[in-house]
């Protein structure tokens, strides 16, 4: 009834190709978007932005890229947890050379470095497919590990081996350090990651995305209809990258305020590639999605028992239910949240009158 | 469609629970004291009895004397997995219910919680760990590690090294866990080797190679050092042991930090583990008045986790000396403000003038467990003495009198590194004493 498309007519092409071709899906996004921007700051308390609103949209920027690479360019990855690291390790080395320059720019820059490392580990891709791919990118992981323990440079020798973030400050308010409040680091991550999205949203339906998916369905066909595999494969290795790079600089700087090499390993690869499969592979809701469910399952469930049970058994059992929740999903809906979201999106079309 | 409904109903029920237990107000008239523990995971070896130490004494005394000074203690667990994520999740899920001081047990998330303490107001006890310089108060106004520092206890191991047949030109090895806690001590150490003429040999552990530490060990087969200094935590410490007597390294050489000393590091390795060193900085066994209120008031009524036996084990001791210096500094800081229930700041004056005399230590039923620790606006560690103790096989036994640490050579370090680490802080904190 609400969600009838009937009397939407698309009278140019431009219309039809709209990213949001149905009017309610229009309007819902900017309520959305207006609800995220100017109802949540102000109104959810400071548990609530730091430890649900934050690390999502960190989590779900980290799902997109490596959606990119996985869900459309169809290139199994295991390092996501690498290309973040270096990101944030990237962030605070050139925070620290440009101290005044703003930490904003320099969390977009710091995505870069991540990517120019993405495509020297995405090079082996041309002649790797599949699991002996993952198993390629697995390498990565370990030696970006090593390198961020190893080479003190890195964390600007400190003698605790982490990264220290250090306070910036835009127009005299505090964005990264432990002076800077909940709302305004919210903010900030909401901004670029509503952007970064945009961004994708385009790439992906642009040349860029049609070609990473001609790759991901068959590269044999891909490469007869005249798309050159290595380009697209390092640029979806190389954007991918910096989508998680990015992801890792604010996971770091405008989320924890601090990091060790242990926040990169290999459980966080695997935790943002459970976000992708379970939101959906190809789909960029479906990142936010999946980031959503897969980190604040645990958070609610430690929630809904308080201090009923022991904090140690609710551990226990978070673990179990999101592990019996993945395989429950991938055998009801293997193509995640974003299929179910799209079903419900059909039902509703003609609810209240299905025929 | 039947899908769709179970999911939305499942998510809406854990909406609406969820609301309804953050929405739980905190009892009238209590303060609550937040711990950040782990009961799981790779660290759940050493973490446990840690845990169960702490939320014991608390207990003990909310059920023998009704709290501190007529107000209950409010106990609340928050696993972190030693994970400094997880660690920070915790903080700020609990910051916000009036926490009056925390126990990060583990470096890596005090480290991250330092910086957040002079902004939240409340004050962090790392006992025994985290960053060393932040023993310099005036630098480090609401972080404190009494009794002592990584260094102190660093400088102490090599003075008992150098006492027992001379460290100049020996070979120290020195085994850690590749994470900001093991790799903390390393600064002094290096500066000691080069003051002292004793050369290190250092043997990196990472957290995935804890419990296979074969090429470690066969690299210190091949080094031959004359001594072996261990920093480990969680599944290193018994996986070393047991690597040691494999390859037959005499273990009255080898010598674990605090950390590395519990009942449950040495008993796998059985009858190899005899000899093994390890500091400590309080009592073992359950010989004392405290703990023996302990098993009365809480283990025997079933209110604990624990089993009788674990009562007395180093670690289990290790949370209960935990326990004791916060629930003193709360009873300090209710003395110094004349309020019964105390904030962070008041938390932070009660911890900066505890006093733990050993009369004081006597009168709660642990005369003798530790050296009185003095906690001064200078000096945040305030105790900082430690002993060797040695695995007989069954039990610990101290073979050393209380060591004072090189304090001449440490506290400049100290200085220096706390200079370093507020240098391009400008907004931080700090203060003047006297």
């Amino acid at each position: 009834m609400l969600y009838r498309e009937t009397g939407q007519f698309k009278t140019t092409y431009r219309a039809d190709q709209a990213v949001f071709p149905i009017r309610q899906d229009l309007i819902g996004i900017w309520l959305m978007l207006a609800f995220l921007f100017l109802v949540v700051p102000f109104t959810f308390n400071d548990f609530w932005l730091n430890s649900i609103m934050i690390p999502t949209l960190i989590f779900g920027l980290a799902a997109i890229g490596l959606n990119l690479l996985t869900g459309y360019a169809g290139q199994l990855s295991l390092g996501t947890g690498g290309f973040m690291g270096c990101g944030a390790y990237a962030c605070l080395k050139l925070t620290t050379f440009f101290p005044d320059l703003n930490i904003i720019i320099v969390i977009l820059l710091s995505g870069f470095f991540a990517a120019i490392v993405g495509f020297i580990f995405g090079l082996p891709s041309l002649r790797i497919k599949g699991f002996y791919l993952a198993v390629a990118t697995l390498a990565s992981q370990f030696f970006l590990e090593w390198a961020f323990g190893r080479i003190a440079w890195l964390y600007n020798y400190a003698d605790s081996g982490a990264i220290e973030v250090p306070t910036r400050r835009i127009l005299d308010i505090a964005i990264t350090g432990p002076n800077a409040t909940a709302m305004t680091r919210y903010l900030v991550v909401l901004f670029i990651v509503v952007a970064l999205t945009w961004v994708a949203s385009n790439l992906v339906r642009g040349r860029f995305g049609r070609s990473w998916m001609a790759v991901r369905d068959m590269d044999i066909a891909a490469e007869l209809i005249g798309i050159r595999l290595l380009s697209t494969k390092l640029t979806a290795f190389s954007i991918s990258s910096y989508y998680c790079g990015v992801a890792g600089a604010m996971m770091v700087f405008l989320w924890l305020g601090a990091a060790e090499v242990e926040s990169f390993d290999i459980n966080h690869s695997f935790l943002v590639l459970f976000m992708v499969i379970i939101g959906g592979l190809g789909s960029l809701l479906g990142s936010f999605l999946g980031a959503a469910f897969i980190w604040n399952l645990p958070i609610l469930l430690r929630g809904s028992f308080g201090q009923a049970i022991d904090a140690a058994t609710v551990e226990h059992i978070a673990f179990m239910v999101v592990g019996a929740l993945i395989i429950f999903f991938l055998i009801v809906e293997p193509h995640g949240f974003a299929r179910l979201w799209q079903i419900a999106k059909e039902k509703l079309r003609l609810w209240p009158f299905p025929y | 469609m039947r899908l769709k409904q179970l999911a939305l109903g499942v998510a809406a029920a854990a909406m609406v629970a969820g609301t309804v237990a953050a929405s739980k107000a905190q009892a009238e008239d209590s303060i609550y004291i937040p711990l950040l523990t782990y009961r799981t995971g790779p660290f759940a070896g050493s973490g446990t009895p840690i845990a169960d130490g702490l939320h014991d004494y608390f207990t003990m005394l909310n059920e023998r004397d009704g709290g501190i000074g007529g107000v209950k203690l409010m106990v609340e667990e928050c696993e972190t997995g030693y994970n400094a994520q997880k660690g920070v999740e915790c903080y700020e899920g609990t910051k916000g219910k009036g926490a009056v001081v925390y126990n990060p047990y583990s470096t890596g998330i005090t480290l991250q919680l330092i910086p957040k303490a002079p902004v939240d107001k409340i004050p962090i006890l790392s006992m025994g760990y985290g960053l060393s310089a932040t023993a310099v108060g005036e630098k480090f106004p609401w972080t404190f590690n009494a009794p002592a520092t990584y260094w102190s206890q660093m400088s102490a191991i090599i003075k008992y090294i150098d006492a027992n047949g001379g460290i100049k030109g020996k070979k120290i090895g020195f085994t850690y866990l590749d994470v900001g806690y093991g790799r903390e001590p390393i600064p002094l150490l290096d500066e000691l080797s080069s003051e002292m003429g004793f050369s290190v040999v250092k043997i990196p552990v990472g957290v995935k190679e804890m419990q296979n530490q074969s090429s470690h060990w066969l690299q210190v087969r091949k080094e031959r050092p004359d001594w072996m200094i261990m920093l480990g935590w969680g599944a290193m410490n018994p996986t070393a042991i047991k690597e040691a007597a494999k390859i037959k390294y005499p273990m009255d050489k080898f010598i674990g930090v605090w950390w590395s000393g519990g009942n449950v590091d040495v008993v796998p390795a059985g009858a190899g583990a005899t000899g093994y060193k390890s500091a400590n900085f309080h009592g073992t066994g359950a010989d004392y008045p405290a703990l023996q209120d302990i098993i009365k008031h809480v283990i025997d009524k079933g209110k604990s986790q624990a089993k009788k036996e674990t009562v007395g084990n180093n670690f289990y001791n290790r949370g209960v000396m935990n326990a004791v210096v916060t629930a003193e500094a709360i009873r300090t800081a209710q003395e110094i403000t004349g309020k019964k229930v105390i904030t962070g700041e008041d938390m932070r004056k009660g911890l900066e003038n505890l006093n733990l005399t050993a009369a004081r230590l006597k009168e709660i039923g642990l005369e003798g467990f530790t050296n009185p620790i003095s906690v001064s606006c200078k000096d945040h560690a305030g105790a900082h003495a430690i002993y060797i103790q040695q695995w007989d096989g069954k039990a610990w036994k101290s073979v050393s009198d209380w060591i004072e640490p090189m304090r001449d050579r440490v506290r400049p370090k100290l200085e220096m590194a706390a200079a370093e680490y507020i240098k391009d802080k400008p907004d931080w904190q700090t203060q003047t004493c006297q």
